[in-house]
């Protein structure tokens, strides 16, 4: 089990520093800053092994955790608990950076007091922790209201109180997937995944138990079969693929999933959490719907110059409007200057990083935009070729590049006087990038 | 040096420095950088024309983002620029630019090399002095062909500056060391003494000039120094009177030594320490005044216990010098009393907070330990161990496992030393030295008992390290029988002991384990059937892993077939080890590279007694019956995973084997085994080689290739995989186009359990196996044999026998050596003779050949009594020839028989295109060798 947790600013220097067990001595502080923040080498290894002990980190922006055993523990475990972590600290107090740490300190290690319990991880749902770990003064509690914290952790629903009372009963749903992809110059795809998230924020009064539903091929095979479908057939909000259901690869459920229920049914049933949570992830890799397509056009013309020519064409209805769009360009290392025209948007050299950079702010579906640019490269005197990095891209569409559609999404609540139909539901769609990028 | 003015400090280049400083992270850094890249292209873009200044910020910029670690691949031709520029500050960047960055094939030396040429040739000495500095510090093989003739004209010349001549001298010095045939040796030498002149009044000027000058109220520390380690790169002078001036010189420093400071400032003490150091090492170099090495010793006592830390290092390190040196170790010793306060303040030292300095404290301890205050200096090696810092832990335990195995007077303190060893760092405990405790005990009959006593109470502790219970497992196995009478450690408990231990121990362990039961089984049939529970259980019949699942079931149906004979022959005690030199010893001498350490042979010696009698030499058969190396090793015995890490050297161990036979096995390790059939005929060969895997697993991506520089190998292409316990064939084809001398070398490469294993082995293709017999009449034979007088055309040699005469296995050599036996032809029915005709693609060259046995064996001196009464010979070989005539001059002067040799080779041949005859000889020191050759 995890023997202690560090938080490193970008110096190396120890921020926070929590041993949960005698084997872990100071040394192994040193030990982690000398061997991979300050190595010589970048350590891109998240595991590293020094002297017999394991260090796990992770990095936030400039912020290294890193957790420290001695044992041979899971190494996914800790990562999950690490990422957990994070996630927690988010929630407390908003970005993770060097400043909000210093300040939050003291809640910092109550909360690793909490959710580590001899180098156990605990229970570290956000909404259950902010019951009794509070930022604000603590009001008075009561003797039942303290027994109440005790058999709300230990008992069997770890996520949810008990007398939860909303005005208005209202729900939102946030399938949220980014996108990758990997293609050809030729426009032939090399690989390509979606991985998506279903966010839920529930609002809801009591303990309702709700059941989810979306376009799972099995599923509506198997109604197919039955012949009841009443659902199938609804117009799609999204991309216009048409297509009725999707192939989902590999799927994981937050804890309140009753998973006995899904390997039987395949039905998704649950007692929400209160406020924001991850319901579910997945992962699709058929009939994607690509909602840009990059075409290149690298042309080098003598030592010294090279002339792009970038396509991209918008692949989706024409009333939905993608937003964020950012193409970047690779230009060689010895580039000396480049001059840009595009049609649309706006074109920036970035020689910081190496790259064109061309923003367009909207750009609605089956469309298409162009921009072209002559680099000026500087002759040297080394041999090596460019390597002629990929085409990347940015974007946000407001459809599911997987096709995955929300179906329904049922409330019962028996002991208080609600149906399914007094609930708001909200359902939004997001499809981001991944790593989109087009070789050249 | 012109100082760099105000004006010149780069404003850019110092925002730029200050930027990268106050990055918050990598990323940004890289950022800010690619950044300032493209900035300093768009700027080195042809068409825009540059000043100097601007030019060389940006070059300075370049620098630093090189040195920074990352790719310059522009801006040399910017650099090349500033050479030519006239401003000190920009010629001085551009040098510094060429000297770090450009390389030698780069196209641009040429321009380079020009611009050093103008400031070589201009009379500036500032431009001189950096055109020079440029070419030491880049110091190329390039440079150096350039410049090797120029340098020392500048040298030479009148006019040149003290300072220029100086840098030159330096230069030469540079490119003499790394490229020393270009410098014109010729000419060289009528400059040495110029050169030397020059030195000298460099030496005496700098003398001079610091004759009155005192630093902190020391006399010219730095003259001092440097005359000082100087002398150290000499022998001790050889006159008396020159011998006790500087005597005199060194104890007048040792005296000033001891007055009272004159200044608390730290420099006075550095200056004076620092001279008074180099004169304890030129003490120690010479080694000679005991009356001086005794005060150097003192001295340096007291300055093991002073504050200062660098000091306490210093002293430490020159007391480790002290004591390994010869003499003063004697010298050293009459004064034992300082040896053992400069012990007890070296142990103190284990608690400095350096650990540079705890290290030299090691190293001093180690160098000091004797059989005197072995055990003290062990048992505080073996306390500071639980404390000591990791980096220098393996290397404390590799010298606690040194010295208790050299001084060990009483075995047990041994055993109870390294029991201790692996309980305290078990870690750091290699494998070698765990192996030495077991070939220590199993060659001691003493203290076999005492170990398995120790190591039985020591594996009851309830956590103990995987070592130990190898150590365990190995020594209960062979000995727990010594121990088994008490009630208290009886043959179950013993068993249930190391049992308990099992399941927490790696693969090899348990293995070692494995076969640890079942020596029990043999040496305590009671718990025969408990063991037999424990091996046929599924963890251990069904395991995963191969090896034990293997050892499992055979060592299983060995307990249930085998009677009790047979499975005491199988499972008997293991044989003594054969001595060699001690492998931790080895170890730490690799870990320290050669000459570091004190000489430590004797070391053998004194612990295992003498076994080196064991050899034995009768196998007439084998010519070179060495003992295989490191076949016999401990871990061959228990597992194949820990075999040694692949061979490269080319292994000819069997190779003399084949002289005489054509078939048998030429390699083999713990892996492979090759073996030769081999036919031939006329000037052609046929080779089949058999490769047999001897493990249980695949060689995958096997390969072999044969490189020959005289013969024509074809070999047919191999399959790339051998499977576990299978053979594979190759063929080879030979041709011999001439005569040759060298052995083709067979390379073999394969994948074994991911690890690339090369193999090399010399395939015993010699020109002897291309002989034709022939037949001849004993007339035609001492014809030929005569004509052939030719110093060139006859080879001989006087050798002493080895082994012991016998006619059937002589004869039988000569015929496998491939010439014919004519009987009757010698009129001497001791001798023997061959004839044949060695077959080549280009010529056939006839060969004689005759063997005579000494009988009444003389030895070389002829003074002493022959070792052996019985007529000796060994094997002869002959020599290419085309006639063979007796050498009978020869017979009986000095050796036990001779062979000679006669033949005519179509060219005059050297002493090793003939035949190597000490192929067949190895090479003893009872050989007598005689050769004769005439070209």
């Amino acid at each position: 089990m995890i023997g202690g947790l560090f938080i490193y600013n970008h110096k190396g220097e120890v921020l926070i520093s929590r041993v949960y067990r005698d084997d872990i001595g100071r040394n192994a502080v040193d030990a982690f800053r000398v061997n991979v923040i300050h190595a010589r080498q970048q350590v891109r290894s998240p595991v590293t092994n020094i002297a017999r002990t394991s260090f796990f980190h992770v990095k936030r922006s400039n912020i290294w955790l890193a957790a420290v055993t001695k044992q041979n523990v899971n190494a996914a475990m800790v990562f999950e608990f690490l990422y957990k972590m994070c996630d927690v600290m988010t929630a407390y107090f908003g970005k993770i950076s060097e400043e909000n740490i210093k300040n939050n300190f003291v809640l910092i290690y109550e909360l690793l007091d909490e959710i580590l319990d001899f180098g156990y991880p605990q229970n570290s749902e956000t909404g259950a922790l902010k019951t009794f770990i509070t930022q604000q003064g603590i009001k008075g509690q009561t003797k039942e209201e303290q027994s109440q914290i005790t058999s709300q952790v230990t008992g069997q629903i770890g996520w949810r109180r008990e007398g939860i009372k909303y005005r208005r009963n209202e729900l939102f749903l946030d399938v949220l997937e980014s996108v990758n992809l990997l293609m050809s110059p030729q426009g032939q795809v090399l690989s390509a995944h979606v991985s998506g998230r279903v966010v839920m924020k529930s609002y809801l009064s009591g303990m309702p138990e709700c059941k989810f539903g979306m376009n799972d091929k099995i599923v509506i095979d198997k109604q197919g079969k039955g012949g009841a479908s009443d659902d199938a057939g609804k117009s799609d909000l999204g991309g216009g693929s048409g297509k009725q259901s999707i192939a989902i690869d590999d799927c994981t459920f937050h804890q309140c999933v009753r998973l006995s229920k899904f390997d039987s049914e395949r039905s998704i049933s649950f007692i929400p959490p209160d406020g924001e949570y991850e319901l579910m992830r997945y992962r699709t890799t058929k009939d994607i719907i690509l909602p840009f397509r990059v075409i290149p056009l690298v042309r080098e013309v003598g030592r010294t110059k090279l002339e792009v020519k970038v396509v991209i064409k918008s692949n989706f209805k024409p009333s939905l409007l993608a937003q964020k769009i950012e193409v970047r360009i690779p230009t060689p290392l010895n580039t000396s200057g480049v001059q840009v025209i595009c049609m649309k948007g706006k074109a920036k050299y970035k020689a910081s990083e190496n790259a064109i950079v061309w923003k367009i702010k909207r750009m609605a579906g089956m469309k298409e935009s162009q921009i072209s640019a002559e680099i000026e490269l500087l002759p040297t005197n080394d041999k090596k070729k460019w390597a002629r990095p990929p085409i990347s891209m940015n974007f946000e569409v407001p459809f599911a590049p997987s096709g995955l559609k929300v179906r329904y999404l049922k409330v019962f609540e028996s002991k208080l006087n609600y149906s399914d139909h007094d609930v708001i539901k909200w359902v939004r769609y997001i499809g981001r990038s991944g790593i989109y990028e087009t070789r050249c | 040096m012109p100082a760099v003015s105000k004006g010149d400090g780069m404003r850019g280049l110092a925002v730029f420095i200050s930027d990268i400083r106050n990055c918050k992270s990598k990323e940004a850094e890289i950022k800010r950088i690619n950044k300032e890249l493209a900035n300093i292209r768009s700027k080195f873009k042809g068409d825009k024309a540059l000043d100097g200044y601007s030019k060389k910020k940006y070059v300075c910029k370049l620098l630093f983002i090189f040195l920074l670690g990352h790719d310059i691949d522009f801006g040399h031709m910017e650099a090349v620029n500033l050479l030519s520029s006239n401003k000190y500050t920009e010629k001085q960047i551009g040098y510094l630019f060429i000297s770090v960055l450009v390389n030698s094939n780069s196209d641009l030396i040429r321009l380079i090399n020009n611009g050093i040429k103008n400031d070589l040739a201009s009379r500036n000495p500032t431009f001189m002095n950096l055109a020079l500095h440029c070419i030491a510090n880049v110091g190329s093989r390039e440079m150096a062909e350039a410049f090797a003739s120029e340098i020392p004209r500048v040298l030479v010349a009148g006019d040149t500056m003290d300072s220029v001549k100086q840098s030159a001298a330096l230069c030469l010095l540079r490119l003499n060391r790394t490229s020393p045939d270009l410098v014109p040796m010729g000419e060289w030498t009528t400059r040495v003494v110029h050169l030397l002149n020059d030195q000298h009044l460099i030496v005496t000027s700098a003398s001079i000039d610091l004759q009155d000058y005192t630093y902190y109220f020391v006399a010219a520390p730095w003259l001092s120094v440097k005359l000082l380690r100087l002398l150290q790169c000499y022998p001790p002078p050889e006159d008396a009177a020159l011998r006790s001036r500087l005597t005199e010189c060194l104890e007048t420093i040792l005296n000033k030594a001891q007055e009272p400071p004159k200044s608390k400032k730290v420099q006075h003490s550095n200056a004076k320490n620092a001279v008074l150091f180099e004169a304890i090492a030129l003490i120690i170099h010479h080694d000679s005044e005991p009356t001086l090495l005794v005060r150097a010793c003192n001295q340096l006592g007291q300055f093991l216990q002073h504050r200062e830390t660098n000091l306490r290092y210093l002293a430490l390190e020159s007391m480790c010098t002290l004591a390994s040196s010869e003499f003063s170790h004697e010298a050293v010793k009459t004064h034992m009393e300082t040896v053992i306060n400069a012990l007890k303040v070296s142990l103190a030292q284990f608690g400095s907070r350096d650990v540079s300095v705890r290290q030299r404290a090691v190293d001093l301890l180690y160098a000091m330990c004797d059989r005197s205050n072995a055990k003290q200096i062990v048992a505080e090696m073996l306390s500071y161990l639980e404390t000591a810092d990791y980096s220098i832990r393996e290397e404390i335990v590799l010298k606690v496992a040194i010295l208790a195995e050299k001084y060990a007077v009483d075995y047990t303190w041994y055993v109870d030393t390294i029991l201790n060893l692996i309980r305290i760092a078990g870690d750091y405990v290699s494998e070698e030295v765990w192996y030495r405790v077991i070939q220590i005990v199993i060659n001691r009959d003493d203290v076999q008992g005492y170990a398995a006593k120790t190591v039985f109470e020591a594996l009851q502790a309830p956590a103990c390290h995987e070592n130990l219970v190898k150590v365990g497992g190995y020594i209960l196995g062979e000995f727990g029988n010594l121990i088994a009478g008490d009630s208290r450690s009886s043959p179950l408990v013993q068993f249930n002991l190391l049992h308990s231990k099992f399941h927490l121990c790696s693969v090899p362990t348990r293995a070692l384990l494995l076969s640890a039961y079942i020596k029990f089984i043999n040496l305590f049939p009671e718990v025969k059937a408990t063991i037999q529970d424990v091996l046929r259980s599924d963890s251990q019949l069904r395991n995963a892993d191969v090896e034990l699942q293997q050892r499992a079931v055979e060592y299983l149906r060995l307990s249930c077939i085998a009677s009790t004979d047979i499975l005491a022959t199988v499972l008997e005690e293991m044989p003594p080890f054969p001595e060699r030199e001690s492998s931790i010893l080895a170890k730490l001498k690799k870990k320290k590279g050669p000459g570091k350490l004190p000489d430590m042979d004797d070391s053998r010696r004194s612990v295992n007694g003498s076994t080196d009698s064991t050899h034995s030499f009768t196998d007439v058969l084998n010519l070179n019956p060495a003992p295989s190396s490191g076949a016999n090793l401990l871990i061959d015995v228990f597992s194949e995973s820990s075999a040694p890490a692949a061979a490269t050297d080319v292994s000819e161990e069997n190779f003399p084997r084949f002289v005489c036979k054509n078939n048998g096995v030429i390699y083999e390790n713990q892996l492979l085994q090759i073996g030769l059939k081999s036919e031939y005929r006329q000037n052609l060969g046929r080779m089949y080689v058999f490769y047999g895997n001897k493990t249980s697993t695949q060689f995958l991506s096997f390969s072999s290739s044969v490189s020959s520089s005289d013969l024509n190998v074809h070999s047919k292409a191999v399959d790339p995989v051998i499977e576990g316990g299978a053979q594979m064939q190759q063929i080879l084809n030979i041709e011999c186009v001439s005569d040759f001398s060298d052995a083709p070398v067979l390379n073999i490469q394969f994948r074994y359990g991911g690890a690339l294993q090369n193999i090399a082995v010399k395939l015993p293709v010699m020109l002897n196996k291309f002989f034709q017999p022939t037949e001849m009449m004993s007339q035609d034979f001492f014809q030929r044999w005569k004509q052939l007088g030719a110093p060139q055309q006859e080879v001989q040699k006087i050798f002493k026998a080895k082994h012991p005469m016998d006619t059937e296995v002589a004869k039988a050599k000569i015929l496998g050596f491939g010439v014919a036996l004519l009987d009757g032809v010698d009129p001497n029915p001791a001798n023997f003779v061959g004839a044949g005709v060695v077959h080549t693609k280009t010529t056939q060259v006839g060969c004689l050949l005759r063997l005579e046995p000494n009988m009444q064996a003389q030895t070389p001196n002829g003074n002493a009594a022959p070792p052996a009464t019985d007529p000796s010979f060994p094997f002869g070989a002959g020599l290419p020839g085309s006639h063979l005539g007796i050498c009978s001059r020869c017979r009986g002067e000095q050796g036990d028989g001779f062979v000679g040799l006669k033949g005519t080779w179509p060219k005059s041949h050297e002493l090793k295109v003939a035949f190597d005859l000490a192929s067949f000889l190895p090479p003893d020191g009872r050989v007598c060798e005689r050769l004769l050759l005439r070209t």
